[in-house]
């Protein structure tokens, strides 16, 4: 049974359409990857999610019941990182982590006190001297503390250092481990690639595309650059070759992952001296749904051309092939959600 | 670059800021000031009058703690006497309130330092906020001379008592940009600056209290503790008496020595930092915190104690003010009048009793609409989102929040009857006896108050973002109907819309049980809507 199940949701704030036929399934154990650029309705549907917004129309399922109905209930077996954490400002982080944690229903204190230890963050300050990033810290660290079946995290590390993200990516791999399920909401994509077994990408209150991202990548075209010994013809007809191009006796395309084959079988007859594929990176996976024209995401054509790294190679004369790997850029779009 | 480059400019942008708060502040000063010397002049219109007025004020301690030292039968000196200190301390509040908004307050978000990476002198945000409040001070003051000449009074004193009031913002001035440099929060800066407003009222109260009766009985010669009380200057200037300029003088000095002070500390520490390190506070949480009730107690005592303080005092003192108002009475039928109609009843000193009894249950409202407006704030501020997140159910946050308001008002009415009650028995003779009564009385008032309660839980609950303006307003509408009703004629329908209108006045009146009973069922349905409201809402909405 899925841990989370969205059918067709449906969520209004007057005349903005914040989600309009949304659908979401995280199962059970999964980290899952929930994107969407800012705006699409991420934090409405983890809202949704905790019982604090009723939702218009559609299903909603957590731990196989109601959130709005059994909101009390479901809010003992999970844990929240809200995306901007606000806490009380007169009392300690310490206490704040206490309070929340014992609302839940009790926190872990040996967990607790190793948290707090290796986020580095000193529990004997006032709420309201901590920065963005520390807050934020005080609200993971209250919610690994408590030992639950599901963490529902947004954009928990917007506002952490590099180092705390790596802390903070052992605590999701630590609760994975324990068979604990997690939502996690971000727009590091590092973190989305090294985490998530599945995503979902949602884009204005409706998902887009949802799968694991070796599947997501199968549905991206890969950006391949050849150099032949005698000129390339016929390649445009191929089944799933695009955009085919010539620029300084080298040929540019893009294929779909499933064509490859046959696109390598025709390559072949024209005598290949250097050859590079580059799968699409995630960044440009997530930028061809980020970005401002829907058709073109729908359609599948990608929005940033492939950088190639084939000069090196063609440069030795002998046939080489080369395949650079995705390679994810931490500092890819950010933004505060609100 | 000059430590001072840039303040044109940051000046402006504090004028941009804050020109609306600047507006109201020059203007309202003047306007205020003009109204009460007009309702001054036609309350106390002759000589004689006056003469009543002066000899009274000098000789209740009373009076002088909470007026200052009267100077004088000058129609002047009365209207300094009944509106010197109100108007001292909203200038000291404004003046102090608006210097940490615009240096703490910029550092602690951060907007500082934002400014500060561009060319911004060291000094400059501090000198901007001193001079754009400094000299809003001295506007309003000009502002108050001219309306004060406008309402009839002599030049020379209207300027001297303009001026003593201009002084007293521009003395807070010179300590809030002390205070600012002190502290890392702009709460804690405002709190340090407003002790010290209240250290001065103190100070000066005292010295009034301790000083001396003049030979002809209309004057008071302040002792020596009101000289050293910021707020005490503005009554040593005795406008409309004889004026002593040179008093003006020690604000001015002050403002040099705090903003010399406050450059030198500024130049010893870094940006965002404080010479009071906030002290560190507890690692884990008590048992007692962690949980709905706990956490509303401590987020409501610190509110609760102030107003336990302000509300002991002034109920001790009205008490004791009980036995000279029945000397007072004897000399000045009109105001036994105003008791009468005030309280209605036969017996003058249980009606004054009863009129005291009613101002604190209004008073106390204002603390039931703060303590459950707390609610709205952290949903504003998203506190509220992480709270129920949690195995908490709206139902008993809400209901904790009400029961925190109720329980806080049940203790400020039951303090404001008792310390009434001992102040008056203790000048009549039997100090327990009246406390028993009159807190007894003052209980009685609560349901009034759980109206209020009721009010605002309905409004949070169905609409939630005008939680703030409509509470406020309902109140001051209640306020309005109580005090302004009788007098403005309206029809009994429109004085029955105020809880206030229906609570017995005890002991003044016999008390009833009807319409405490329905005042009571009133505010159960109020709450119920409420919270059903609540239930069905968005959070955040
Ligand atoms: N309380 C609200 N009132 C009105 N509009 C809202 C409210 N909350 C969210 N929205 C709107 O709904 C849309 C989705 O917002 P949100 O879920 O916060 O997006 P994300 O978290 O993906 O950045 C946005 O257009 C936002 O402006
Ligand atoms: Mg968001």
């Amino acid at each position: 049974m899925p841990v989370i199940s969205i059918g067709n949701l449906v969520k209004t704030f007057g005349a903005i359409r914040a989600l309009d036929g949304l659908d979401l399934h995280v199962e059970q154990g999964e980290v899952h990857g929930f994107l969407g650029p800012n705006g699409s309705g991420k934090s409405t549907t983890i809202r949704i999610l905790l019982g604090l917004l009723r939702r218009d129309s559609g299903d909603a399922q957590v731990l196989g019941a109601d959130p709005w109905r059994d909101a009390v209930r479901l809010h003992r077996r999970l844990a929240y990182v809200p995306g901007d954490v606000s806490l009380w400002p007169n009392l300690t982080g310490g206490e704040a982590i206490d309070l929340l944690g014992q609302l839940r229903g009790g926190l872990d204190r040996r967990r607790r006190d190793e948290l707090l230890h290796r986020f580095d963050l000193d529990p004997t300050r006032r709420c309201r001297t901590y920065s963005k990033g520390n807050r934020q810290k005080v609200a993971i660290v209250a919610a690994f503390s408590s030992p639950v079946e599901l963490y529902v995290l947004d954009e928990p590390t917007s506002g952490l250092d590099p180092l705390m993200e790596a802390v903070f990516q052992d605590e999701v791999r630590r609760v994975k481990q324990a068979g604990a399920t997690v939502l996690l909401s971000s727009h590091v994509l590092a973190e989305v690639e090294a985490l998530c077994d599945r995503v979902s990408i949602i884009r204005e209150g409706r998902t887009v595309e949802s799968g694991t991202l070796t599947e997501l990548r199968h549905l991206t075209r890969t950006a391949v650059t050849v150099e032949t010994a005698r000129p390339v013809s016929g390649l445009d007809v191929l089944p799933g070759v695009h955009d085919v191009h010539e620029v300084d006796g080298r040929t540019h395309l893009e294929v779909e992952p499933a064509h490859l084959d046959e696109l390598l079988g025709q390559l072949i007859r024209f005598g290949v001296r250097a050859l590079t594929s580059t799968p699409p990176t995630l960044e440009q996976l997530f930028l061809r749904h980020y970005g401002d024209d829907p058709a073109a995401a729908a359609t599948g054509a990608p929005a940033a051309a492939a950088p190639g790294a084939s000069a090196a190679a063609a440069a030795s004369g002998a046939p080489t092939v080369s395949s650079s790997d995705a390679d994810v850029q931490a500092d890819a779009p950010q933004g505060g959600a609100r | 670059m000059s430590a001072l480059t840039g303040t044109t400019r940051l000046a402006r942008l504090v004028l941009r800021r804050d020109r609306i708060r600047l507006a109201i502040w020059i203007l309202g000063t003047p306007l205020l000031g003009y109204a009460l010397a007009g309702s001054v002049a036609g309350i106390y219109p002759d000589q004689e009058a006056r003469l009543g007025y002066a000899t009274t004020s000098a000789s209740s301690l009373v009076a002088r703690a909470f007026n200052g030292p009267i100077h004088g039968t000058d129609l002047g000196a009365v209207v300094v006497a009944e509106t010197y200190v109100t108007l001292a301390l909203i200038v000291a509040l404004l003046s102090t309130f608006a210097v940490t908004r615009h240096t703490r307050q910029n550092e602690e978000t951060g907007r500082a330092e934002l400014l500060g990476a561009n060319v911004v002198g060291r000094y400059a945000p501090l000198t901007a906020a001193l001079l754009v409040i400094v000299v809003a001070n001295a506007l309003a003051a000009v502002l108050l001379a001219v309306a004060l000449v406008g309402a009839g009074l002599p030049l020379a004193g209207s300027v001297a008592a303009a001026a003593a009031i201009g002084g007293v913002g521009v003395a807070f001035t010179a300590i809030a940009a002390v205070t600012a440099q002190l502290s890392v929060t702009s709460r804690g800066a405002n709190a340090l600056a407003a002790a010290t407003v209240g250290l001065s009222f103190v100070l000066r109260a005292a010295g009034d209290v301790l000083g001396e009766q003049s030979a002809d009985g209309t004057r008071v010669r302040s002792a020596w503790p009101s000289w050293i009380s910021p707020l005490g200057w503005g009554n040593q200037v005795r406008a409309f008496d004889g004026e002593r300029w040179w008093v003006l003088a020690l604000p001015v000095a002050l403002l040099l020595a705090g903003v010399a002070l406050a450059y030198a500390l500024a130049e010893r520490r870094d940006q965002g930092a404080g010479l009071i390190a906030p002290r560190p506070g507890p690692s884990t949480g008590a048992p007692q915190l962690l949980s709905p009730s706990g956490l509303a107690w401590r987020m409501q005592r610190g509110t609760l104690l102030g107003w336990a303080v302000g509300v002991a005092v002034l109920g001790f003192s009205m008490g004791i003010a009980g036995d000279e108002f029945n000397d007072m009475i004897d000399a000045n039928p009109a105001a036994a009048e105003a008791i009468n109609a005030m309280g209605g009843g036969a017996d003058l000193i249980k009606a004054y009793l009863a009129a005291m009894l009613g101002l604190f249950a209004l008073t106390i409202g204002a603390y039931v609409v703060q303590a459950l407006l707390r609610v709205r704030g952290d949903e504003a501020d998203g506190v509220l989102e992480a709270a129920l997140a949690t195995a908490v159910s709206r139902t008993r946050w809400l209901g904790t929040q009400v029961l925190a308001a109720t329980l806080g008002a049940v203790a400020l009415l039951l303090l404001a009857g008792v310390t009434t009650g001992l102040g008056y028995g203790i000048v009549t003779g039997d100090p327990l006896g009246e406390a028993v009564e009159l807190g007894g009385a003052a209980l009685l008032r609560l349901p009034a108050l759980l109206v209020i309660a009721g009010v605002v839980t309905a409004i949070f609950g169905l609409l939630p973002r005008w939680s703030v303006v409509l509470s406020w307003t309902t109140l001051l509408v209640f306020l309005l109907l109580g005090q302004l009703g009788a007098v403005l004629e309206l029809p009994q329908a429109a004085l029955n819309v105020s809880p206030y209108t229906h609570v017995p006045a005890v002991p003044a009146a016999d008390p009833a049980a009807l319409p405490l009973v329905v005042l009571a069922a009133v505010a159960a349905a109020l709450l119920a809507v409420g919270v059903a409201g609540f239930r069905h809402r968005d959070v955040p909405s």
